[in-house]
């Protein structure tokens, strides 16, 4: 009985306070940059793309609705011959964000993803994969890995030795 | 058995075990790297620390290597105390200091020994913030990668490749922080066995690099057990699929057979299951030459025109399974069904059978042979005819060390300690070949001989055994060491093509088993199902020649999964093209055989179908597709029962099941147990299918989506007990049902041991397999063939069979990393022979017999019986050298590296030796 008038009381008050409901889509409500809606892929400083097609954030998917196939570029380095999301599965639940090493894929604030046919919620890489950095500046995977790429020698990765002589005799 | 006492609570545990063995053993996770189940402890690694208590009053106890300390009854022992963690976290933190960056481009992430152990130590973040070391890395050849930044200086790679395997070019390297494992210089690794290295290696220095090049992660992987069809030894494999390709083949652990290692043919050899070489619709030659696809179901319409008088007749194959040979031979009847094997080579594999039924010694599983303790071997490569044999050889070598460790009362396990003690002592074994062999370096003595020699000598040798009047020294000396020996072991083979080898290896078997029963003979068979086809042949069967010869009376003649053109001469086969006869071929892969065909049935490969594979010990075991057949193909036994269909043969069309094709196969005598070799489909366990997909198989809603947003079914599988999903536990069912191995914290393949009853021990599913072949003990009655062998003419040469890893098997040689590795077809010549034509490795000669000229490259042997020259056996472009055929060879002076160049082939005949011309 108490908490019944509790209740009517408590809504009761509701009569008095600033609406909330805002006119979307007229009106934009501010989404933050961490918001979670639409996965990209980003590329690194460089221009280069980021995703190494390490497989973790497909791993990562409670819905399993990322599929990717990896490759090698001539240099050695690894990356996404192909990079599938099904839209129509994704729970924008930013898994896959935070499993990736790379900072390559990431969400977005957008979250406006309707379509008649579900068929077209399937994206594929040139649909995912966008121009910029998106919300990590700096971050290039291949600046700190130990593998040898085109552009960088081995030892010259951040924090590295020069490569080892194996032939040397000194103490 | 001793008990020992881990934080409080007692477990019985193995004798002879270290502390180590003795935890894992128990169910105890203690981290390890360089200790490993089958080459012992070396205590490098520091990281399987423990502390052991002197009795109940100790309070402090000490820090030990659990590797390296003896599990003695009553040890205390803690894991769990704080010193010990400590201790293990600050060894995985102090390899991390200088471990890249990599994890993310590392073909080993996610199967990773060092990324286990450092999450079960705990260590999470790096305090060391100064700069890494970093290494070159070398080219080791198409099979293998290297990244040398990832070394973890374990010294697993070195001890399993120089001192297990025995190999030469690959070693430690420097010293202190510069230390370095890899080759000399860059260069392709010469071990055959160079593919362990991928497993042995706790991170990812040396990955598989195929694999790399289509690399999909462990947990992505769709598995199944799975048979290796590159020989008759029949190692267990788990090969990975995923997108519909066959990605890579890792080592699955059978206690009998390969336990820990496969070969290099066996790992990289089955590439062609992806290659553009398959053959994937159901094709039928049109009048112009050329095949036409064309549907499934079209294929009676075709059959019913072709059969005529309805003379059918089938030509089966050792390399399909024991259910598509029987139904082809129930089909067409015993009395018009080949088992696809040349003459020579059916009477010799035949022989073979026949003598493990009488002989009074026994047929050793691999294991069996690694305990051996005195060796002969018989006219056999074996590295290169039944390599995981050689292998095992090379370990029975050092039971030697391991009797005189003993008998200083060091254990087994304690690696360094047996081979310091050792030296170079090692248990005799006495090869006789026509060339020089691969283990060569650990024989006491090689003898250099003829095919016919080498016959002749070991009837020699077994007549010394039974009265003792021989008066050859060598033979005197090698009877001796193989009567004083507890576990003699004599081997031989088909691999010379010569009877009376195998005769002479049964005589010297039999002749020991009289005083000695635990006398070993081991026998190699060709091909994945040798022995199986053998077993499942009629007396009535029709012989390879006799087909040819009756060829124009067969209407129909169905070819299964077999190449005609490497059993038959290039004569033959252009007899059987030109002849009337419409050849139904079944395969896998395009080839000659399919090119005179007039119907191609796609087969499916050994990894989209299941079957039973007969192993040179007689042991029959059941391979799982790892994925469905793509395209129209069909597995082999499903096309002879869908041509049944249309010649109305109501008992094999009335087959529903594979497990129905089982029971049938159980009619024949040699095939009663062929139900008790794996499950039946009805089999569940803990009421579930068995998964051939990891529990964390990702990307199930979007592999398909581009052509379908809506997720497809998992394709079912009706006849087997696995599934293509990832429902079900990979635990607890019997060993021939286990697809991988992964266990919670242990995602490399070091949790095998959580599938053994003990480490390097039986798996807790039970041995798998079941051997069809048992002897009576009677002893042989020895067939020898006593021909005199012919001397020869100066300047010519009997040609005699030399086989390659990498060349010589039909199917792996389509394995585009196999065929750059086989390199040129090649005739193999004395280092005196060489010189005397002034050729060496890699020039040419030009090979001429009564019908054939052919130029070819040179390859020159450490050892040659003299007046013999091998060629490469096996080889596709060479199908016109042939064993035993008489030939001249002579410097090629315009030789020019490329493929060899038939100059002629007007073979009219085969090979007449009464005109004598050579002798
Ligand atoms: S986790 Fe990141 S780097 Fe790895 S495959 Fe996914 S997007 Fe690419
Ligand atoms: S070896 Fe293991 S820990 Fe090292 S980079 Fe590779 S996956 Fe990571
Ligand atoms: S390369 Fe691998 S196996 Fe060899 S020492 Fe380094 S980590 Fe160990
Ligand atoms: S030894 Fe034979 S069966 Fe074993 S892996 Fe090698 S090829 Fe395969
Ligand atoms: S495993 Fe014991 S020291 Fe390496």
């Amino acid at each position: 009985m108490l908490s019944s008038l509790r209740t009517m009381w408590h809504i009761f008050k509701h009569l008095f306070q600033k609406a909330e409901t805002v006119q979307y889509p007229e009106q934009m409500p501010y989404l933050a940059p961490r918001y979670r809606g639409r996965i990209v892929l980003t590329r690194d400083p460089d221009g280069e793309e980021r995703c190494v097609a390490c497989n973790l954030c497909a791993a990562a998917c409670p819905v399993d609705c990322i599929a990717l196939q990896k490759d090698t570029r001539d240099d050695g380095t690894w990356y996404p011959e192909f990079f599938r999301i099904n839209f129509s599965r994704c729970i924008m639940c930013g898994m896959c964000e935070e499993a990736c090493p790379t900072y390559a894929i990431q969400l977005t604030p957008d979250f406006e993803m309707c379509e008649y046919d579900r068929q077209n919620m399937v994206y594929e890489k040139e649909h995912l994969l966008i121009d910029g950095v998106g919300k990590y500046p700096d971050y290039n995977f291949y600046r700190v890995s130990g593998l040898q790429t085109a552009t960088k020698d081995k030892g010259e990765a951040i924090n590295e030795e020069l490569p080892i002589d194996t032939k040397s005799l000194m103490p | 058995m001793p008990t020992i006492i881990v934080d409080g609570k007692s477990y019985e545990v193995g004798s002879g075990k270290n502390l180590l063995e003795a935890c894992l053993d128990a169910g105890l996770d203690l981290p390890y790297f360089c200790w490993h189940p089958s080459m012992g402890s070396i205590g490098s690694c520091r990281q399987c620390a423990l502390v052991q208590y002197r009795d109940n009053d100790d309070q402090h106890g000490r820090i030990i290597m659990g590797c390296m300390t003896p599990a003695t009854d009553g040890a205390r022992v803690s894991l769990k105390v704080e010193k010990a963690k400590e201790f293990r976290e600050a060894v995985v933190e102090s390899l991390m200091l200088n471990h890249p960056h990599d994890c993310p481009v590392c073909s080993e992430g996610g199967e990773c020994h060092l990324q286990d152990m450092t999450v079960m130590v705990g260590h999470r973040d790096r305090r060391y913030k100064g700069k890494k070391n970093t290494h070159r890395n070398q080219y080791l050849g198409p099979l293998i990668n290297h990244e040398m930044n990832r070394c973890i200086t374990c010294y697993r790679c070195e001890r399993f490749y120089r001192d297990y395997a025995g190999g030469k070019d690959l070693s430690a390297q420097a010293s202190r922080d510069r230390i370095y494992f890899g080759r000399h210089q860059d260069g392709i690794l010469e071990s055959e066995f160079s593919g362990n290295l991928v497993e042995v290696c706790p991170t990812g220095v040396f990955t598989d690099k195929p694999f790399l090049a289509d690399y999909s992660r462990k947990w992505d992987l769709q598995s199944s057990p799975s048979i290796c069809s590159g020989c008759g030894v029949g190692c267990n494999i788990s090969p990975g699929e995923r997108y519909g390709r066959l990605k890579r083949i890792h080592n699955r652990y059978n206690h009998e057979i390969n336990g820990y290692f496969i070969c290099d043919r066996g790992r990289f050899g089955a590439g062609y299951v992806n290659g553009d070489k398959r053959t994937n619709y159901v094709g039928i030659k049109e009048p112009n030459g050329a095949f036409k696809a064309i549907k499934k179901n079209e294929i009676s319409r075709h059959i019913i025109q072709w059969l005529g008088n309805g003379n059918i007749v089938g030509i089966g194959s050792p390399r399909a399974s024991v259910e598509s040979n029987y139904l082809l031979q129930k089909l067409v009847g015993p009395s018009k069904f080949s088992l696809g094997v040349s003459q020579t080579e059916h009477n010799i594999l035949k022989r073979q059978v026949s003598i493990l039924q009488t002989t009074r010694a026994s047929n050793p599983s691999v294991r069996e042979i690694e305990m051996a303790d005195a060796i002969l071997v018989l006219g056999e490569d074996l590295t290169n005819t039944a390599a995981r044999i050689a292998l095992a050889i090379r370990q029975a070598t050092k039971n030697k060390a391991i009797a005189m460790a003993t008998k200083m009362g060091i254990e087994e396990w304690h690696d360094s300690a047996v081979r310091n003690l050792a030296q170079k002592e090692l248990s005799p074994l006495f090869i006789t070949t026509t060339a020089a062999t691969k283990l060569d370096d650990v024989a006491m003595k090689t003898i250099t001989l003829s095919p016919d020699e080498i016959a002749n000598f070991g009837l020699e040798l077994a007549r010394q055994l039974a009265d003792g009047n021989s008066q050859d020294p060598q033979i005197i000396e090698i009877a001796t060491y193989l009567t004083t020996a507890e576990r003699p072991l004599i081997v031989s083979g088909p691999s010379l093509l010569n009877a009376n080898i195998v005769e002479s290896a049964a005589a010297v078997a039999d002749a020991l088993a009289m005083s000695n029963q635990n006398t070993q003979l081991s026998f190699t068979f060709p091909e994945s199902n040798s022995t199986g086809s053998i077993l499942l042949g009629e007396p009535q069967n029709l012989m390879l020649s006799d087909i040819i010869e009756n060829i124009d009376e067969i209407d129909v003649l169905v070819v299964l999964e077999n190449d005609l053109s490497r059993r038959l001469s290039a004569f033959e086969m252009t007899q059987l093209n030109a002849s009337q006869t419409k050849i139904i071929s079944i395969d896998v892969l395009e080839n000659k055989t399919l090119e005179i065909s007039d119907m191609v049935l796609p087969a499916a490969s050994f990894a989209e179908t299941q079957g039973t594979l007969v192993n040179n010990e007689g042991r029959a075991q059941r391979f799982y597709s790892v994925f469905s057949p793509l395209h129209d193909r069909l597995p082999s036994w499903q096309w002879v029962i869908d041509i049944a269909a249309v010649i109305e043969n109501e008992e094999l069309s009335a087959i529903a099941s594979f497990d129905e094709v089982i029971d049938l196969c159980a009619q024949n005598n040699n095939f009663q147990a062929l139900s008790s070799v794996a499950p039946d489909k009805n089999f569940r366990d803990h009421g579930l299918k068995i998964p051939r997909q990891t529990h964390r198989n990702s990307g199930r809603t979007a592999i398909t989506a581009n052509t379908s947003v809506h997720e497809p079914q998992q394709s079912p599988d009706e006849e087997t007990p696995l599934t293509y999903s990832m429902e079900g536990l990979n635990r607890d069912q019997p060993s021939a049902l286990t697809p991988f191995v992964w266990s919670p914290g242990w995602n490399s393949n070091q949790s095998l041991q959580k599938f053994q009853a003990e480490t390097d021990g039986p798996l807790k599913g039970g041995p798998s397999g079941i051997k069809l072949i048992k002897s009576s003990g009677c002893g042989v009655s020895l067939d020898y063939d006593r021909t005199p062998s012919v001397s020869l003419k100066n300047n010519y040469w009997r040609l005699v069979p030399i086989y390659s890893l990498h060349g010589s098997e039909e199917l792996s040689l389509h394995t585009k990393e196999i065929s750059e590795l086989a390199g040129l077809p090649f005739i193999m010549l004395s280092g005196r022979d060489a010189d005397n034509m002034k050729v060496s490795d890699g020039d040419g000669v030009i090979v001429s017999g009564d019908d054939l000229r052919i130029s070819i490259s040179v390859r020159v042997s450490a050892r040659m019986a003299k007046g013999c020259a091998g060629y490469s056996a096996g080889y596709n472009e060479i199908g016109h050298l042939t064993a035993d055929t008489y030939v001249q060879i002579n410097r090629d002076d315009e030789w020019q590296p490329l493929k060899p160049v038939v100059i002629a082939t007007d073979r009219i005949a085969s090979f007449k030796s009464e005109d004598n011309q050579y002798v």
